[in-house]
């Protein structure tokens, strides 16, 4: 594969010089009501890193693409957040329960996507938002649990951020969850592939910056999931992840293991101060 | 995966062909055209088309279209592999012969709106709108 | 029926008699245009949907004859008359013989 290999390492040297792709200044206000916080301060803990100011993919698309966000009609996520309704109004499992059963209006959920990844004290492990979903069905619903990447769980996903649109990201890094922060940092920063790219190298170093024909962003996970053009479908973060790394040419871990749950909490963490988007539009 | 100079040569030569090969999808839009007028008279112009520039996603194209006294309007990608994309007819209820959709482009290519008019003439507009390929992932 | 349909549209819940409104439609459908192989190098053969119309009262607003062309989650947006209170009918057919409908209704004052 060296001769593919070359192009693409091509790509990533001659494109900076070639083309600058810096993000645009524009509003993002939702339904022409919610005003969301797309640039923000770095957070306390990426004072060592070159990012000069935290921001949202969004700035890095098309306006075209960035208009599609900013009507719940015209965001394609949003199908998906009404067959989450469905979902969490649905009975299943052994218990006899819905979502609804315990939680009773989603609004219930307000603030729980901001605060994810998390420690949980019972399990003494940090938990994402889609382990917890899962946990839910088993533990309380007696029901099968969703597949970690698939369909229904981006859905309860979406239906859960939406709650939180618009209350910035406030994941803890410290405490019980330090550890494993530490690791997801180790993760950002090394290198994997036969490209030999960490996630800082595109997302930290060249943000701003274009690869091949597309505007590096800072890798935000704020808007997650999110519904991109190029599948048409709702995406988790570990199904990004594991492409992102894919891509690196390299094998990717398993999505909800505990490299990318580390990896989640320390992503989470960089975008700390944005505002919760899911379900976004992306390209 | 390295090529040879024969390779690559072979590689160039099937280019050049390919280049030289959008015919058959050329004809075919002229005849989704012809069927759409029955080889009526088109004058250029009179239909309004508005589509990207560069579409960030060949999958989800944003395009509007529309005429004023038309009773349909034909959406044509000239560079898919077929190139029929949609027939909006108006009905007696429209408040606007408009219609906004999202198409999908199979590459950089000329979208093409045919309208029939009220009184039976036609008009047509295209726009080139470019398609990107991706990043990394492709 | 394709799994997973679920049809969205936008009208607003009144207007002025003889106002023109702004509709927007939505529908989950995967569109498989037909021109897409499977990991065996197989076809996977066309499965779309064919044709959306509206109707208000029964009479038509618009009628799309839809190709493979159009995206996955088939979005149109078009403008209706609404001389009186009425309800506009929204109908989507599906290669596969399956009809998806919603209806709104709206108040003209």
């Amino acid at each position: 594969m060296k001769f593919k290999a070359l192009t693409a390492i091509a790509a990533l040297i001659v494109a900076p010089g070639l083309a600058m792709a810096d993000p645009d200044d524009d509003t993002m206000i939702i339904n022409g009501e919610v005003e969301m916080i797309t640039k923000t301060a770095v957070p306390e803990h990426m004072s060592d890193t070159a990012v000069s100011e935290l921001m949202s993919g969004w700035h890095f698309r098309s306006d075209e693409t960035q208009a599609l966000q900013m009507d719940d009609f015209d965001n394609p996520g949003m199908i998906f957040v009404d067959e989450g309704m469905a979902q969490w109004e649905t009975v299943e499992g052994t218990e006899g329960n819905s979502c609804a059963s315990c939680h009773e209006d989603p609004s219930s959920m307000k603030g729980v996507r901001a605060v994810y990844p998390k420690w949980n004290e019972d399990a003494g492990e940090v938990r994402t938002l889609a382990m917890q979903i899962n946990a839910c069905r088993t533990e309380n619903m007696g029901a099968e649990p969703y597949k970690y990447t698939g369909g229904e769980m981006a859905n309860m996903e979406a239906l859960i951020a939406l709650q939180s649109r618009g209350m910035p990201i406030n994941v803890a890094i410290d405490g019980p969850v330090a550890d494993v922060w530490e690791q997801g940092k180790e993760l950002y920063y090394t290198r994997t592939g036969q490209l030999e790219l960490s996630c800082a190298n595109c997302h930290e170093d060249n943000y701003g910056n274009m690869i091949r024909a597309d505007h590096l962003s800072q890798g935000q996970i704020n808007g997650f999931p999110t519904y991109r053009l190029k599948n048409a479908k709702l995406n988790t973060v570990h199904a990004r992840f594991k492409g992102c790394v894919r891509d690196t040419r390299a094998e990717t871990f398993k999505p909800g293991g505990p490299e990318f749950t580390a990896l989640e909490l320390y992503v989470a963490s960089r975008g700390n101060g944005l505002s919760v988007e899911g379900p976004s539009v992306r390209n | 995966m390295e090529f040879t100079r024969r390779e690559t040569l072979a590689v160039g030569a099937a280019a050049v062909v390919a280049t030289a090969l959008p015919l058959p999808a050329l004809a075919s839009t002229d005849d989704a055209i012809a069927a759409f007028t029955g080889g009526a008279d088109v004058a250029d112009g009179g239909v309004d088309l508005d589509a990207p520039e560069i579409a960030e996603n060949g999958n989800t194209v944003p395009i509007e279209v529309g005429a004023e006294g038309a009773v349909s309007i034909m959406v044509l990608a000239a560079g898919n592999p077929t190139p029929g994309v949609a027939t909006f007819n108006f009905g007696p209820m429209a408040g606007a012969t408009r219609a906004k959709t999202r198409i999908r482009l199979a590459g950089t290519q000329d979208v093409v709106a045919v309208a029939k008019m009220a009184d039976g003439s036609f008009a047509k507009t295209s726009k080139t709108v470019k398609v990107t390929i991706g990043g990394c992932g492709g | 029926m394709a799994k997973g349909v679920r049809p969205r549209v936008k009208v607003p819940k009144s207007a002025s008699a003889g106002d023109v409104i702004t509709i927007k439609c939505l529908i989950s459908h995967k569109m498989e245009s037909g021109q897409r192989k499977d990991k065996d190098g197989n076809k996977i053969p066309r499965s779309i949907i064919n044709n959306f119309t509206c109707t208000f009262n029964g009479e038509t607003v618009i009628d799309v004859k839809m190709e493979p062309a159009i995206s996955t989650n088939p979005y149109f947006e078009f403008d209706a008359k609404v001389p009186e209170s009425g309800e506009f009918k929204f109908v989507w057919n599906d290669d596969d013989g399956s009809v998806y409908e919603e209806t709104k209704a709206i108040e003209a004052a």
